[in-house]
């Protein structure tokens, strides 16, 4: 048996299994809502009318912009990224400070939206839902708090993991030779920006 | 912890010095042998509570009518006792404990891949477990759902459900923490030479078990947050009278619940496939074998999960699909235990405790693998669904299975884990109690549910009582091997002869380093030549 010296459990350091772990994250948490897109397609296809009604109750405005938002949200952090590489820090942390930005702009769209659900008495539980609307709107409006709320917690999450990376590159911890952290931010970010972009068609677009 | 200073090797992990005093530097230490043992205790704390809730039900169940407790508590304590055992003990059990322990000293590395994570998926487990002993001492009652939680009673019934339903889900991400550090660790710290194919089985086993805790928890994570917002909001989707079903949610349930099922025997199966050939001395027979049958149920197991649900509604080509997938899965299984009694024949066999439970483990774990196929089967399933014949059949696998080699794996390990040996003859009389009373206890539940007699009733009709007061026996007797073996094992950490280095003599890695083993495991990382392997004898 010799001595070595370079070797992963030797290095305080190794980015591949970071990357690795955000990655199989990342599985968990395509699993996690998997278990409410099979909800849904099984609810959408035993109410299909329904569901097309409910649809045409959500503004298709907001969303669309939402959309727009998240993917240029998710254009700026994967520019960051770079702009770390070529040793840019002030364009590293602006970007991280726009992408935060959009993602606080996101979740006031989804405040203001949520908003006027209530206002029309669409919540779980209420009366409207209970007395005038038929089972499978129930049933779609459940869906939607349950599936865009959790979305919501995902935006609130990864806005913290920016933070932090952007605290860790003005700090100098996290720069051009160490910049696994601000990577699997990215990654996060990329898959809540890749949720949305399921969930838009489903409850905004199919008709 | 990552210092920079120096730590001698002759210094072991028990004995270290850190920064942190007194209990601080168990619960805030990120070095994977103290939390696994972390693990260990706060796991015993939770089976004594199990174990006393086990003897109260099966003394509640000594004679027909009400003997010491109304329907109501025999409700609440089923459930406790289920919720307990899975997710506190054998869901976690062996990966949390040994694998923690032994994963990185086996393949030669310092520590896992993430050791603070490691150490806040122990954190998460310790809330989860609060969490559930907070639901049973405060709000209106005990859960009563039974460890299933099945929709729609859990929204509808007026016990403190909440929070062992976040209880649960917490212990879920505990489990998903623990399996992401392990796969990342085997992928990336085997030592230099180690490859895949040169890796022991036990780690292997742990890395099948870590894809399926990575892979299956996060939907019982989704389902459990529909049913605690189901019990919050109303949301409908598990409520007939808003339009939901109440049987997606035990497809959704068992999705997660049944791959669990091989979350917990995969590692054990790990650990008998280590204890086998270190006590036959010969080389493992069908190492790929082996390997290969651990990912098949790995996989295969993924797609069982309709057999819970035969009677609650499904069609027949369901039916008929899930039955075969589940006859399929018992052929890896089998493959195991051709491979292990191979492994024995012709060894030089020294029938030491650990080899003890390890062939017990084989002869159980057969007894509730075809009992299990008695229940795969359709005709036979209708006939038995609910009774005691299931019960008896899932203690034979996930008791008798997870127990005995969990037994067998502390009893093969304890000396390196604490540096001094046990006494051997005591640690005999525990295993011939504890497995005596095993199957007087277990064994009757066969015949009753054969004959009829459902499970989670408190009350029966007087023809099972025979039956029932031998199993109740049974239960004393299991109890009383329970304590020689903790109690042997507990004095002898403190004060058993000092073991040598390899006391079976192991090849596997663990067994060259001191004992108990110096804070980062190796001086020098080991390096695994051509020639070299884990069952080289």
């Amino acid at each position: 048996m010799e001595h070595v010296t370079q070797h992963a459990a030797d290095q305080h350091y190794d980015p591949e299994a970071n990357k690795l772990g955000m990655w199989l994250f990342i599985f968990t948490e395509l699993l996690l809502f998997g278990g409410l897109f099979i909800v849904y397609s099984i609810y959408r296809f035993l109410n299909p009318e329904s569901f097309k009604m409910a649809g045409h109750e959500l503004n298709l405005t907001i969303g669309a912009i939402n959309t727009l938002i998240l993917l240029v949200s998710s254009m700026t952090i994967a520019m960051s990224t770079s702009a770390l590489q070529k040793k840019n820090k002030g364009l590293t942390v602006l970007l991280l400070e726009i992408t935060i930005m959009l993602a606080m702009i996101f979740l006031i769209n989804k405040y203001f939206e949520w908003g006027v659900k209530f206002d029309h008495g669409i919540w779980p539980g209420s009366e409207h839902m209970l007395n005038d609307l038929s089972h499978g709107e129930i049933l779609f409006f459940g869906l939607y708090f349950v599936m865009t709320g959790l979305h919501a917690l995902h935006i609130v999450v990864g806005m913290i993991i920016i933070i932090v990376a952007l605290n860790r590159v003005q700090k100098g911890t996290v720069d051009e030779n160490r910049p696994t952290l601000l990577e699997n931010a990215g990654l996060y970010w990329h898959l809540v920006d890749l949720i949305w972009i399921f969930l838009f068609p489903l409850f905004y677009l199919i008709h | 912890m990552q210092t920079d200073t120096h730590i001698p090797h002759d210094v072991n992990y028990l004995d270290y010095k850190g920064k942190n005093k007194g209990i601080f530097a168990w619960i805030f230490s990120t070095d994977h042998k103290r939390i696994a043992l972390l693990y260990m205790y706060s796991m015993l704390t939770m089976f004594v509570v199990g174990v006393a809730l086990g003897l109260a039900m099966k003394l509640e169940l000594i004679a027909p009518g009400k003997t010491i407790m109304d329907p109501q508590t025999y409700n609440a304590i089923f459930t406790v006792h289920g919720v307990i055992m899975i997710f506190m003990i054998v869901i976690p059990g062996l990966p949390a404990v040994f694998g923690n322990f032994m994963l990185p000293i086996m393949i030669g590395a310092k520590d896992v891949a993430f050791p603070r994570i490691n150490l806040l998926s122990w954190y998460f487990y310790v809330a989860g477990a609060l969490l559930v002993i907070a639901s049973v001492l405060f709000g209106n009652g005990t859960p009563d759902t039974g460890w299933t939680f099945y929709a729609p009673y859990s929204f509808k019934t007026g016990t403190n459900l909440l929070p062992a339903i976040f209880g649960a889900f917490i212990l879920g991400f505990s489990s998903i923490l623990t399996g992401l550090n392990f796969i990342v660790t085997i992928h990336r710290m085997r030592c230099p030479g180690m490859t895949w194919f040169k890796m022991p089985l036990f780690p292997w086993s742990l890395y099948g078990t870590a894809w399926i805790q990575l892979l299956a928890t996060p939907v019982i994570g989704i389902t459990l947050v529909l049913v605690a917002l189901e019990r919050i909001f109303g949301i409908g989707v598990f409520d007939p009278a808003l339009g939901g079903d109440p049987i997606l949610y035990q497809h959704l349930f068992w999705i997660y619940s049944h791959p669990a099922v091989y979350v917990m025997i995969l590692p054990a199966m790990g650990a008998i496939s280590e204890i086998i050939p270190t006590f036959s001395q010969k080389h493992i027979f069908g190492y790929r074998a082996i390997i290969v049958s651990t990912l098949a149920i790995a996989f295969v197991g993924y797609f069982v999960w309709g057999h819970h649900m035969f009677t609650s509604g499904m069609s027949g080509t369901a039916q008929y699909t899930f039955s075969i997938l589940t006859f399929i899965v018992a052929i890896p299984s089998a493959i195991k235990v051709f491979n292990w009694i191979s492994t024995m024949h012709k060894g030089s066999i020294n029938p030491e405790a650990p080899f003890l439970w390890a062939v017990t483990f084989i002869f159980i774990f057969m007894i509730g693998g075809f009992s299990g196929l008695v229940l795969g089967a359709l005709a036979t399933n209708v006939h038995v669904h609910d009774t005691a014949f299931v019960v008896a059949h899932f203690h034979f696998i996930v008791f008798g299975g997870v127990g005995f080699a969990f037994f067998g794996a502390i009893h093969y390990w304890f000396p390196k884990m604490f540096g001094r040996m046990y006494d051997k003859v005591w640690a005999k009389v525990g295993w011939a109690f504890f497995t005596v009373g095993f199957l007087t206890l277990y064994s009757p539940m066969f015949y009753l549910g054969m004959i009829g007699m459902p499970r989670r009733y408190y009350d029966y009709l007087p023809e099972y009582h025979a039956a029932n007061i031998l199993s109740s026996l049974g239960s004393w007797v299991m109890t009383f091997g329970l304590l020689i073996i903790v109690i042997n094992l507990f004095r002898s950490a403190k004060n058993g002869p000092i073991a040598e280095i390899n006391p079976w003599h192991g090849k596997t890695l663990e067994w060259t380093v001191p004992s108990p083993p110096p804070v980062e495991n190796f001086d020098e990382i080991p390096v695994y030549g051509e020639k070299d392997g884990p069952y080289e004898y």
